[in-house]
């Protein structure tokens, strides 16, 4: 397989990442040689294997559920670029 | 008191206990070799102050008779630990600024020990990378140098400015991360001692995560017993990770017999691949007459699917590492660039907060993981990765420990392998089906190559069973004698 | 009779299916520990974990996981043993880690099934094709300034279930009925207030027509819509609008729709939506969810007595009709109500007097079963007066008002305002005795043939003993003397 610039269009948008046009040549050749590369896994029979969710051989620890974090606005938001009354602030959402 | 900065961890504890010194100089005489290696770009924040507040503590502590596994040893954090009140930045733009409002587990569990913070060490950009040139705060320099050369080299990475600043004795110890060798490589490139644990050992919480399944913390020191306690330390069950495993963290120092009379050490002949230098294949034979004249096994072994666990790696990794960067959108916290619409400002702040290697990273897990790519990609990646984790099984039904090199190569110079991503990833050929497989590893120093750069050996063990990994990299150590220096040091050669 | 859409090239049939999310009863998120409640300020109940900080890893709630079990049972679902949360990766403001955890290929509750009651107690069994765990977002406010939006997310991350129904819906009235069982099941499990005004339960909706008998249509999505009457709403609206396209020639595009409340419409969100791939993977911050059974055996023991199995009894122990018997399940607490009604005697008049008079009151007074002036007890005592004859049914009526009025039991309201029936003979015959001496053209004309005449006399006997008189000796005295 291959990625042209139109998938790298694609993926970026997907990723959110500006690339320019000028950036979309060069990032399809690296990412096709990075996937052809990766692609030797395909001779690998693999048939029947299954496929690993966790190296840790544990089930999921549960928590019990008692209210114990939050209430802390200023430390939520301390970091933020931009907030306003205890909100987050982002460009304009039209619905 | 000024060979303060070439004491081990040991040693510097026995001194302040016999009080020969306090922990204020210790720490005062890595704060000045911190200043004068600076040339290294080890740190992106340096924290002396708070140093020598958390030395001035940890003396009355002491002098109340309490006294951590790490009372009063400087060391420095990778700036990949979330700690609070300073500046956090996984070595990217688009962090920069960040101060946390938490402290780490690991960090926390340090101080707690009565470590001492240096500053925030240096890495490669999200801790993706093997030669720490993917900084948005420069590149990390190797304080070893080729002989008759002054060109720079790389330390490795990720973790390369923490293994330069313990190198170049300005930090005793450090901590590294590893996801799929950047704690052992850059330890192997600087001539020092460099852990990684069984996934599950540390928390990762509070650590900016790079790939969740394979991230795991551990020590970078410049002796075996050092990483055992620094280990110690470090390793904790966390109810706050829903990987980390609920087991006693042992006394790794007393694993530390120096007998290893009868162990198997396995010796897997996957990992000798055709190009890999004369030098790398001596220095691995080396090994394998250190731990039979100690009187243990060396049993050739099968890990079939070597070959695929790079490829498998690079799935995995990046599929990861696409989601769980996703968090840096400019709304929260870090970088923002203004848009027009909420879109256009993601787009615009990731452009420019991300560095080239993490985007190249991002899309290609992306790209993995979309519509249509998913099984022949990721589900294949992640079958790969349960033969690999089986080839383990395995081996250690009939070996106790594996010996294999830690890299392929000696530090290289800063600039090389830099237009090619895949000969820049095929650095962790020997780190990362380890990783994979969520086994404990260590890379310790055993000689030089012939350009006078460190060469490290790596032993790997089973899952859980870093006491048989350090007990076997402690009569390893004691049979290298490693004892050389690098060039760029705090007080000079 | 089937529901169809009449159009110019004959019947349409509507085909209906429903993804349910409703909000877990919990204390804390699911995967935190900051808290659920609602109407806090602004990003007070978030944690670091919801804010997504760097670093931060989910713990998953015990009691969110019990409550997804409970749910399971009681929808009749296979609850699967093994399951695994999963990021479905998107971008959106209210979304901080950049995913959402959910889950996918392997959900925590498998197949199950609701059934519906109908109108007239009919009953048609739908299927559930899925339930599992997930997060909620946050939410974007857009009124507050003219070019930012602002994001408060202490919604991050509570926990939802979403239920996702089989294709087996027909008509806005079968749509309705199948969320208000639904509802009705998870208030009786206690997992879901089902408030919809509040949010705690929405539904996508998804519409096709078919000709009767074709294979299924291309479906569109209607997402987010918070009222039973606005799905229902919806239904009709997608059914018509779809089967116009269709007569014209066009084709339905599967797309994602809004629901506009405001004239009961839906509109393409085509314009705004882009190709989502959303890129699921197994979340490597969470291992799979692996249920012990005899925990989940545990559970099953401490179901209720849900709705379905207390109609049957209702219908079966109390002889109540199915109508009567569906009315009165549809909450614990109405069932719970009448149940302590029947206490006082007669099932099936309790029945009447519970979904007659006492619900109308209710109704009129615009309060709530837990506001009721008139207990369960006082109700069966009142009952209880009727069934032994201390008053008649009509002056039941008036005993009843008072209750409402004044609290007070119905033994107290009998006594107080003299209301106990005139059941000795002597009173009753004298006053009849009475009426028809002053009558005499009235008794002959009964005597004639007349026999209409008795509801006359029956009419001034109760008014001559002031309506005490119990209406049946009345009766049966009149046809004794009147006959002569």
């Amino acid at each position: 397989m291959s990625v042209d610039k139109k998938t790298v269009a694609k993926i970026a948008k997907l990723a959110r990442i500006r690339v320019d046009e000028e950036q979309q040549e060069a990032l399809s050749g690296e990412l096709n040689q990075i996937l052809g590369w990766i692609e030797q896994l395909s001779e690998l029979d693999t048939e029947g294997v299954e496929p690993m969710t966790s190296v840790v051989s544990m089930t999921q620890p549960l928590r019990e559920d008692v209210v114990n974090d939050g209430h802390y606005v200023d430390q939520v938001t301390k970091n933020a670029p931009e907030s306003a009354h205890g909100f987050f602030a982002v460009p304009k959402v039209i619905e | 008191m000024s060979n303060l900065t070439h004491l081990n961890i040991s040693d510097a504890l026995d001194g302040m206990n016999k009080g020969d010194f306090t922990a204020r100089e210790l720490t005062q005489a890595h704060v000045n070799a911190m200043e004068e290696t600076r040339e290294l770009n080890a740190y992106i924040v340096e924290t002396p102050e708070i140093a020598l507040d958390m030395a001035d503590a940890s003396d009355k502590r002491r002098a109340a008779g309490e006294v951590g596994i790490m009372e009063g040893i400087p060391i420095a954090m990778k700036d990949l630990f979330c700690t609070k009140g300073t500046q956090t930045t996984a070595a990217s733009h688009i962090l920069e600024g960040f101060v946390p409002t938490y402290e780490s587990t690991v960090s926390g569990n340090l101080w707690n020990a009565g470590a001492v913070m240096l500053g925030k060490s240096n890495l490669d950009q999200f801790a993706m990378g093997s030669a720490n040139i993917t900084s948005y705060f420069g590149n990390v320099i190797n304080p070893w140098q080729r002989e008759g050369s002054t060109a720079p080299l790389t330390p490795g990475g990720s973790s390369g400015g923490s293994a330069a600043t313990v190198a170049a004795r300005a930090a005793m110890a450090a901590t590294g991360t590893d996801t799929g060798g950047s704690i052992r490589q850059p330890a192997a490139f600087s001539g020092i001692v460099g852990l990684k644990p069984t996934y599950g050992r540390c928390s990762r919480w509070g650590v900016v995560a790079f790939a969740s399944s394979l991230d795991q913390a551990g020590p970078m020191t410049r002796s075996v017993r050092d990483a055992a306690i620094m280990l110690e330390a470090m390793a904790s069950y966390d109810e706050k990770d829903s990987t980390s495993v609920n087991i006693g963290v042992p006394s790794y120092q007393k694993a530390l017999t120096g007998d290893i009379r009868g162990l198997k050490v396995g010796i897997p002949k996957e990992y000798r691949i055709d190009g890999t230098p004369a030098e790398i294949d001596q220095a691995w034979e080396r090994g394998i007459e250190w731990v039979k004249a100690a009187g243990a096994e060396p049993v050739e072994i099968s890990l079939p699917h070597t070959k695929y666990a790079l490829p498998a790696y690079y799935i995995i990794a990046p599929a990861e590492c696409s989601s769980n960067l996703a968090r840096y959108d400019g709304v929260r916290y870090g970088l923002r660039v203004d848009g027009e619409s909420l879109d256009d400002m993601y787009e615009r702040t990731r452009a420019e907060g991300f560095g080239d290697e993490v985007k190249r990273r991002i899309l290609i897990g992306t790209y993995v993981l979309s519509a249509g790519y998913y099984d022949a990609f990721y589900n294949k990646a992640r079958r790969v990765r349960t033969l690999i984790a089986n080839d383990f099984k395995k081996a250690y039904e009939t070996v106790d420990v594996i010996l294999t090199p830690t890299a392929p190569s000696p530090a290289f110079g800063i600039g090389e392998k830099m237009d090619d991503p895949i000969a820049m990833y095929l650095n962790d050929v020997f780190t990362v089906p380890a990783s994979l497989a969520g086994l404990p590893g260590i890379s310790i120093p055993t000689g030089l190559s012939n350009e006078g750069t460190p060469l490290g050996l790596q032993l790997l063990g089973k899952a859980f069973d870093e006491e048989t990994v350090l007990k076997v990299a402690g009569v390893m150590e004691e049979a290298a004698g490693f004892s050389a220096l690098p060039q760029l040091m705090a007080g000079g050669k | 009779m089937s529901y169809r859409v009449k159009g110019n090239t004959g019947e349409w049939e509507v085909v209906i299916g429903l993804e349910v999310h409703a909000q877990v009863i919990s204390k804390s998120k699911l995967f935190s520990g900051a808290s659920t409640k609602f109407g806090a300020d602004p990003n007070d109940q978030v944690s670091l974990v919801d804010a997504a900080m760097p670093g931060m890893l989910p713990v998953l709630n015990k009691q969110v996981v019990e409550q997804g079990i409970r749910t399971g049972l009681g929808l009749r679902a296979q609850i699967n043993l093994k399951s695994v949360f999963e990021r479905k990766n998107y971008f959106y403001a209210d979304l901080p880690q950049g995913y959402q955890i959910s889950q996918f290929l392997e959900p925590i509750v498998g197949k199950g099934n609701l059934t519906l009651d109908l109108e007239g107690g009919e009953t048609r069994v739908v299927g559930i094709e899925r339930m599992h765990l997930e997060q909620d977002a946050g939410k974007s406010i857009h009124d507050q300034h003219p070019t930012q939006s602002y994001i408060d997310l202490n919604r991050t991350g509570v926990a939802l279930m979403e239920v996702v129904s089989d294709p087996d819906l027909r008509s806005p009235e079968e749509a309705g009925a199948y969320l208000r069982k639904m509802r009705s099941i998870l208030r009786y499990l206690g997992t879901c207030d089902g408030n919809m005004d509040e949010g705690s339960m929405r539904a996508d909706v998804n519409v096709s027509v078919r000709k009767p008998g074709d294979e299924l249509g291309t479906r569109t999505e209607t997402k987010n819509v918070n009222s039973i009457r606005y799905v229902m709403q919806a239904v009709e609206f997608e059914a018509k609008r779809q089967v116009k396209v269709l007569e014209d020639g066009g084709e339905i595009v599967q797309e994602t729709r809004q629901f506009d409340p405001s004239n009961g419409s839906t509109r393409s969100l085509r314009s705004k939506e882009e190709a989502h791939d959303y890129r699921y993977f197994p979340d490597p911050d969470l291992l799979p969810l692996v249920l012990d059974p005899k925990w989940v055996e545990e559970i099953k023991a401490s179901i209720p007595e849900l709705p379905d199995e207390k109609k049957e009894r209702f219908i079966k122990d109390f002889g109540l009709s199915s109508y009567d018997a569906g009315i009165l399940v549809i909450d614990r607490d109405r069932a719970d109500f009448y149940e302590e009604v029947t206490k006082g005697g007669d099932p099936k008049v309790a029945a009447n007097w519970v979904t007659g008079d006492f619900f109308g009151a209710l109704n009129k007074s615009g309060l709530t079963l837990a506001e009721t002036p008139v207990s369960a007890k006082q109700l069966g005592g009142l009952i209880a007066l009727i069934k032994d004859n201390t008053i008649s049914g009509r002056t039941a009526k008036e005993v009843f008002e008072a209750m409402w009025e004044t609290s007070k039991d119905a033994d107290t309201i009998v006594e107080e305002k003299g209301l106990k029936q005139i059941s000795d003979t002597g009173p009753i015959e004298a006053a009849i005795d009475e009426i028809m001496a002053a009558n005499p053209s009235q008794v002959e004309a009964f005597r004639g043939g007349n026999e209409k005449l008795i509801g006359w006399f029956v009419g001034q006997t109760m008014k001559a003993t002031g309506g005490k008189a119990n209406p049946g000796m009345v009766n049966q005295l009149l046809k004794k003397k009147l006959a002569g």
